[in-house]
């Protein structure tokens, strides 16, 4: 006879007690494994949808870049023309034409109605410091767009008002302005109208202001360095052509190709990316934030669920003590020893925690569909689940080897 | 002749919020090896205590109680219970069988504290002395109260004890059963061993070497 042969054959007589023991163990371990397995397959599917979301982007993306390029391909020349005095060196040094020519050439050319020419717009453009900010920028006058077929034709680009100015990012970041906000430029206010995204050009440190606003601050009245002719349509020869057709009207001028194609192609493709990551993100900002709160929920709910199975294990045990007082009485008597009373108590509770590990795994594995084996978790709730019956038990146990058989003796 | 137990002017008193209760008052007794005596009285008159006080359950108040030679009240507690373990044996009226073990395994519960490596064998020769060979793997509620009390006999004798300390072991038998147990209680007094009987039964005293009689904690006669 020893104490786990007595153990056992009191859970054997006492059946209910101990089933409920294990019951009550079961069901917080396996809300536990149910909890966590639930996460892990959470994580597995996030993981899964982000791949699919990633791979259809990817897919979505080639078959984008293609269609860019068919569309593209039917995009004209965009081309700038330049005062025919105006090194490219120098245009390519200071990031501006140096050389000056008419306002009234963009009229002329919209009026020519060259046929390769779509859209005219005008601008003076100069490399300034910026008093009020101590930083040097990209003056830049636009009119917005000089029409070439009438009232009717869709604009590409919208002109900047007396008084206002449009800022680059790099400008509207480091000044911290918001549309609306007032700014000096050169001792005159204007109001933020447009804050422009981050394009990792030139365009960034940019102020674009009213042409005739422009023309006034830099003493260039009438004067304009650049006129720049958009989506010009021809379908062969290109720059020879745009340029022979131009020169007969601005025979003073020189023309460059201009933010072509490529560029157009990569800006498409840049946005669309930056669409995509962004979409990407925002599926993983909501599967984040769901397993979020289903963390939150599990780590409220296992605990309570945990320590509602202590306290029932407790009180179990307590009754089972209860219960046995003559036959402690008469162990102690027979020289068991308070030790040994203690871990007939432990030893009953640590078989129901292990019972209880094992069908609680199993419950946990099985209510959650797809939940997979998971070592370390079960190593974790087969040393904690006995654990833990056993410190529910520790009480009841301690009461139970501290009784004095005397008085049980006398009493029973 | 060894003395077995020895009580030298044993005093145990009990508070109660009604006053103090004079359980055993100055009680002094010698018992040899091979001695049965028989302490009679009323209820209440202190013969439970006395019993308590001299298996080492209850330490009285003052005095002295020498088992085999030793001063087990002297010992730590852990030391007691091996001390009880190896020297004393119980038999009670309610026989305190554990109802979920069969009667080997009943005999067998005053092996948890010995760990004596026999007894398994010695478990079955007293199963089989005391006429339980059949009813072995039976609980104790599907045996008799004869036979109830022939299992706690048993497991009071498993561990070979020098003392034995019966508290109205016949009070809930009939009389062929109770004339078994005092002649198993005999028994063990002729062959070297002590016992100390505490009875309301006439006839016990009469099978004992020493009746004495208790009244309001006091010991007289023998």
């Amino acid at each position: 006879m020893n104490i786990g042969r007595l153990i056992i054959r009191e859970i054997l007589f006492r059946k209910l007690s101990f089933a409920l023991g294990v019951l009550s163990v079961l069901a917080a371990v396996g809300c536990l494994v149910g909890a966590l397995a639930s996460l892990r397959n959470h994580d597995r599917r996030t993981e899964r949808i982000i791949a699919a979301k990633q791979a259809e982007t990817q897919e979505k993306m080639e078959l984008l870049a293609d269609d860019y390029r068919r569309i593209t391909l039917k995009l004209g020349f965009n081309v700038l023309i330049l005062p025919k005095d105006q090194k490219l060196s120098d245009l390519y040094a200071d990031d501006y034409a140096t050389k000056y020519m008419p306002e009234e050439y963009a009229t002329r050319l919209a009026k020519s109605r060259v046929a390769t020419i779509n859209h005219v717009l005008p601008s003076l453009q100069q490399k300034v410091k910026w008093p009020e900010t101590g930083r040097t920028i990209l003056l830049m006058g636009v009119r917005g767009e000089v029409y070439m077929r009438g009232a009717g034709q869709k604009p590409l680009l919208e002109p900047v008002q007396a008084g206002k100015i449009v800022l680059g990012a790099e400008l509207h970041q480091g000044l911290k302005l918001k549309v609306g906000d007032k700014t000096r430029l050169m001792g005159r206010e204007f109001t933020v109208a447009k804050l422009n995204e981050e394009h990792g050009t030139k365009d960034d440190i940019t102020a674009w202001i009213n042409l005739a606003e422009a023309q006034a601050m830099l003493g260039k009245e009438g004067q304009i360095n650049g006129i720049l002719a958009l989506d010009c349509t021809c379908a062969d020869a290109r720059l020879p052509l745009i340029r022979a057709e131009i020169e007969k009207v601005l025979p003073d001028t020189q023309v460059i190709e201009f933010a072509s194609q490529a560029i157009a192609r990569a800006e498409a493709r840049r946005r669309a990316e930056a669409e995509a990551v962004a979409t990407i993100e925002r599926e993983k900002q909501g599967r984040a934030r769901l397993r979020s709160e289903r963390e939150a929920f599990a780590a409220v709910f296992v605990p309570l669920v945990v320590l509602g199975c202590a306290i029932w294990i407790g009180f179990l045990s307590l009754a089972n003590v209860r219960e046995r007082r003559g036959e402690i009485g008469v162990l102690r008597a027979l020289g068991v020893r308070a030790r040994q009373v203690l871990w007939l108590f432990l030893g009953r509770a640590v078989a129901m925690g292990v019972a209880g590990a094992c069908l609680g795994y199993a419950a946990g594995q099985v209510a959650i569909a797809g939940a997979e084996f998971n070592a370390p978790l079960l190593a974790a709730v087969f040393v904690g689940a006995p654990l833990l019956a056993a410190l529910a038990s520790w009480v009841p146990a301690l009461l139970a080897a501290q009784q004095d058989p005397a008085d049980i003796l006398r009493q029973e | 002749m060894d003395i077995i137990l020895e009580l030298r002017d044993v005093q145990k008193h009990f508070r109660r919020s009604d006053g103090v209760v004079r359980a055993v008052e100055g009680v002094s007794l010698r018992i040899g090896a091979g001695e049965f005596v028989a302490v009679q009285g009323p209820s209440g008159s202190g013969k439970t205590t006395l019993l308590m006080a001299a298996g080492v359950l209850m330490q009285p108040d003052s005095g002295a109680v020498v088992v085999a030679g030793e001063e087990p009240y002297k010992l730590s507690a852990e030391q007691r219970a091996a001390f009880r373990a190896t020297h004393i044996g119980f038999v009670f009226q309610q026989f305190h069988l554990v109802h979920y073990l069969n009667v080997l395994d009943n005999v067998l519960t005053a092996a948890l504290a010995s760990r004596a490596a026999d007894a398994k064998e010695r478990a079955n020769e007293l199963i089989k002395r005391f006429g339980l060979a059949s009813r072995a793997s039976h609980v104790p509620s599907e045996l008799s109260t004869g036979e109830r009390q022939r299992v706690a006999l048993a497991r009071a004798l498993l561990n070979r004890p020098k003392l034995l300390l019966a508290d109205e072991p016949t009070g809930n038998l009939d009389e062929e059963n109770g004339r078994m147990v005092l002649d198993c209680l005999a028994g063990f007094a002729k062959e070297g061993g002590a016992v100390l009987l505490v009875t309301h039964d006439p006839k016990a005293a009469q099978v004992s070497h020493r009746a004495l009689r208790m009244e309001n904690g006091k010991l007289a006669g023998g």
